[in-house]
């Protein structure tokens, strides 16, 4: 047993080993003070089986703690000879299980060595990009107290091409360092005669501890198990994952012998495991994959996060994805003016909150009239326009699982203009210069009219220039009016199919068309009025309104 | 959403503001140590590895018990309280617990930069080498597993990611009903209270200067802030640093110097992990404390800009919406966004949201 910290708890742990009859030798960080030595040896004071090795100094990374297991391990084998299999453990190691399954388990695989052992080929686990490297260079420089003549050394001798020799006979192989080895291979190990090879060898291995007994079982022929019976579970860094007392249940699914690192304080996870009372049982084979994906899952949350969500410890740079909304959306622009009741077809036809306009110069229109959406979302125009990247990022992670749609006009305010036109997100739909046909209905005088449509149109051209631009992400769909008068059938389902590919009435009847009769008028009479109408496109002077609505209320024939 | 950093002269000239500052608040700081006058010193039981929690109070003896319970729990070993001339019970509570240091003042709040240069006068005299929990009497910080890890695990934790500091949003939370309303006997946890929270509605952006995120909304930018977006309260803070005698909170916990303290949050799309701060503001005193502050004028550099303010707090006002959400528990706060567990294990599985 290594042991560093936490040194009551590791007691307690070498109590519950040698309670269930296994001898412990406790190797002891040299650095540790003399006062918390002297208080483990007196709490282990009466436990004859239980021992203590002569100490090194550890450092993580390096042969010292190879040193260090070769000398617990060497005086096990000595001063115990009924001893014929030994478990590496570390202070802050923890058995799952009684010990008496533990024993019933390895007798049933008599002579096999449980070592996790894999060559450097097909190590999929080590960080930072070190595999054969390990073996190949030399780490004369510690990685914790001189990362920067660590790294320097590695890159020099990568640059020189520089390699050190693998010594003959020996094929590189990593692993888990806690491994359960019998007296045989481990005495075929210590006393092999080229034992002093290896050992200079190693110690300029870089972290040996993982790789030592690793490769030097498969040279002697070992019976190898290639897996750890300790259960560990390592971070995106590489960094040994700590269990707390809220692991209890998750511990318990994995039916591993022993779990590191146990964090000193899970007073919980101490209790329950090393109570003695616990009668052993015949339970199934450790299956520490059983919990792998809730730790892929607590990786992917650090590195890739919630796409969408901005908040304390989230907040992404524009090139890193800091222009993105949690989910699809949809834009509409001109289709309410130009569609009787267009909300509520969308809203049928697609299966989506469909609002009005949200970025509207007096308010945010959202569906249903509502004063405060999801997640208390204000209709104030000045909370939003304060923020309207938030204000948009916010209304669609609040209502996640639902399709979101707005509408979104040269009239309303145009800061978002920019995130959407690079949200990848965002399903922008345009029918261009239909803003005018609510000014021609308006009745209002002739001159507001035309000032405003010269308006409107100037901000729409700018929309849609932005959004022609190469680093345009959203999925943009423009037409003008005049074709899209024309033919409004098809685009209309395609919409819909887009926007709810699931749906099952297809053979929904589309939105009827406001009468444009005598629109081409109004557009000519803008004309007159020396205002250049381009939006609109060509519109044409005759429309037949019965026959397009005719043609929109005929049901979509089904597939 | 958020520039990508620069460097060159710009970069360093703005350095080397920021040193200055700094140091100008340390100044500040050891200039007003002389507004301090020690009660209880019980500094000589702290040890090295201790987490210590820095607080400036004034007449908060109503929600002492709750805050100091909790933060025992969350394994805070000693606590350094600023009393800023309390006259209610505040003082008798705080004289008798074995893990409390007392220092008491009569001089302006508003003139010790709203407490923060006592609090960094009493940072640097001992909080240098450790963990320090800054907080005011009304928040109360939950984070990721906190009923199973208390702060030395998550410290730990940071600490193994190279991390010296630790971000959380402050949470406004309400009752159900009009704020004056419910009997004071609930203080002994007020979120059995203050039940309600606004999940979804924060402005998130940069400001370069110290490169903190700043964040506002919530419910009263929802309810009172309306017209002046600009001046609803800032919800972001830092309240958990592993200190050194050089540092020095520039604006209440919301930002500090150095910079880089201030980094609490990811920019590589990932999450970090972070907390939130159960703001119990909207106990039924606030009503009445609001018509005493609003005379004070103590608690904004410019009082008469928050007059409109304190007079909708005096008004009694229901922030309970349609679309108030429940409190349930940390993991609800967690899916809904509003902290991350960043890359701590899922242990428990359940998913929420």
């Amino acid at each position: 047993m290594l042991c560093h910290t936490a040194l009551n708890r590791a007691a307690a742990v070498a109590r519950h080993w040698a309670a269930a009859g296994c001898p412990v030798v406790i190797h002891l960080d040299s650095r540790v003070p003399e006062a918390e030595r002297a208080g483990l040896a007196a709490a282990l004071a009466d436990l004859s089986d239980v021992r203590f090795s002569r100490r090194v100094a550890c450092e993580w990374g390096t042969f010292s703690l190879v040193e260090a297991t070769i000398l617990a391990t060497t005086q096990i084998l000595q001063e115990f000879p009924a001893v014929d299999r030994v478990y590496l453990t570390s202070g802050s190691c923890l058995p799952l299980r009684p010990i008496a399954e533990l024993q019933a388990y390895l007798a049933a695989y008599p002579d096999t060595d449980f070592i996790e052992s894999v060559t450097t080929a097909d190590v999929g686990w080590t960080v930072g990009g070190l595999n054969k490297e390990r073996f190949t260079l030399r780490f004369p420089f510690s990685w914790r107290r001189h990362r920067r003549l660590f790294d320097g050394y590695v890159v020099l001798q990568r640059r020189l091409g520089i390699q050190r020799r693998i010594p003959e006979g020996l094929v590189p192989h990593l692993g888990s360092q806690w491994w359960c080895l019998t007296r045989k291979t481990l005495e075929a190990i210590l006393n092999h005669p080229e034992r002093r090879r290896h050992d200079r060898y190693f110690r300029r291995v870089w972290i040996p501890d993982e790789s030592y007994f690793q490769s030097l079982a498969r040279k002697v022929g070992a019976k190898v198990e290639s897996r750890s019976l300790t259960l560990s579970k390592f971070d995106f860094q590489g960094r040994p994952h700590v269990f707390y007392d809220d692991h209890l249940h998750l511990l318990r699914r994995t039916e591993a012998f022993v779990a590191r690192k146990i964090w000193p304080e899970a007073k919980l996870l101490y209790d329950t495991y090393l109570d003695p009372t616990t009668a052993s049982a015949n339970r199934p084979e450790p299956s520490p994959g059983k919990i792998d994906r809730l730790f892929a899952k607590a990786v992917e949350r650090r590195v890739k996060g919630r796409p969408g969500l901005y908040m304390q410890s989230r907040f992404p740079t524009r090139t890193r994805g800091g222009n993105r909304s949690a989910a699809p959306y949809g834009v509409f622009s001109g289709f309410a003016d130009l569609f009787v009741d267009f909300h509520g077809w969308l809203a049928k036809a697609t299966e989506a909150r469909v609002h009005g306009h949200l970025f509207a110069p007096d308010r945010a229109h959202f569906a249903a009239s509502e004063a405060i959406f999801k997640g208390g979302l204000s209709d104030s125009a000045n909370l939003r326009d304060y923020n309207p990247r938030s204000f948009l990022t916010n209304l669609i992670w609040n209502s996640r699982g639902e399709r979101q749609c707005f509408q979104f006009g040269p009239n309303d305010a145009q800061d978002i203009a920019q995130f959407l036109a690079g949200d990848p997100n965002a399903n922008i739909l345009i029918v261009s210069g239909a803003f005018s046909i609510p000014l021609w209905r308006s009745g209002r005088p002739f001159a507001e009219i035309r000032a405003e449509a010269a308006r409107l149109q100037k901000v729409e051209a700018e929309f849609i220039a932005l959004l022609q631009e190469p680093e345009t992400k959203a999925r943009v769909r423009v037409w003008n009016l005049a074709d899209f008068v024309e033919d409004p059938v098809e685009p209309l389902r395609q919409i819909v199919d887009e926007l709810n590919p699931r749906a099952e009435q297809r053979q929904e009847a589309l939105p009827q068309m406001v009468d444009l009769s005598g629109f081409a008028q109004f557009i000519q009479n803008l004309r007159n009025q020396g205002m250049q109408p381009v939006l609109m496109g060509d519109f044409p002077t005759e429309l037949d309104m019965a026959a397009i609505n005719t043609a929109l209320s005929r049901p979509r024939e089904a597939r | 959403m958020m520039p990508d950093p620069v460097g060159g002269p710009s970069a360093l000239w703005h350095a080397y503001r920021n040193r200055l500052r700094r140091r100008q608040l340390l100044f500040r700081a050891f200039l007003r140590r002389k507004d301090l006058t020690q009660v209880t010193d019980r500094t000589a039981a702290i040890r090295d590895s201790d987490v210590l929690c820095f607080v400036c109070v004034r007449n908060e003896a109503l929600r002492l018990p709750a805050f100091l319970a909790h933060n025992r729990r969350l394994g805070v070993r000693h606590f350094l309280f600023v009393d800023n001339a309390s006259s209610d019970g505040t003082a008798a509570i705080l004289a008798d617990a074995p893990d409390i240091s007392v220092w008491r003042t009569e001089a302006s709040y508003k003139a010790s930069r709203f407490g923060m240069d006592w609090l960094t006068w009493l940072m640097a005299q001992f909080g240098h080498g450790h963990w320090c929990l800054t907080l005011d009497a009304d928040e109360i910080l939950v984070y990721p597993y906190w009923e199973t890890r208390p702060l030395t695990a998550l410290t730990d934790w940071l600490e193994q990611h190279g991390r010296a500091s630790f971000g959380a949003l402050t949470l406004d939370m309400y009752p159900g009903g009009a704020i004056s309303q419910g009997s004071p006997d609930l203080i002994d946890d007020p979120i059995t209270h203050l039940r309600w929270f606004d999940s979804g509605n924060y402005q998130v952006q940069v400001q370069p200067k110290l490169r903190n995120l700043w964040i506002q909304g919530g419910a009263r930018a929802r309810a009172f802030f309306a017209d002046e977006p600009r001046k609803a309260p800032t919800l972001n803070k830092t309240p958990l640093v592993r200190w050194h005698w050089r540092y020095a909170y520039v604006n209440s916990t919301h930002a500090l110097l150095p910079p880089r303290l201030n980094e609490v949050y990811a920019t590589d799309a990932g999450e970090l992990t972070s907390g939130v701060l159960l703001h119990t503001k909207f106990l039924p005193e606030i009503v009445e404390r609001s018509q005493e502050e609003k005379l004070r004028g103590e608690h904004f550099a410019d009082g008469a800009q928050y007059a409109a303010y304190y007079d909708r707090l005096v008004d009694d006002p229901v922030l309970h919406c349609a679309t108030s959400t429940r409190y349930t528990g940390w993991r609800q706060l967690e899916a809904l966004g509003l902290m991350s567990r960043g890359g701590m294990d899922m242990s428990g599985g359940q998913e929420w949201g």
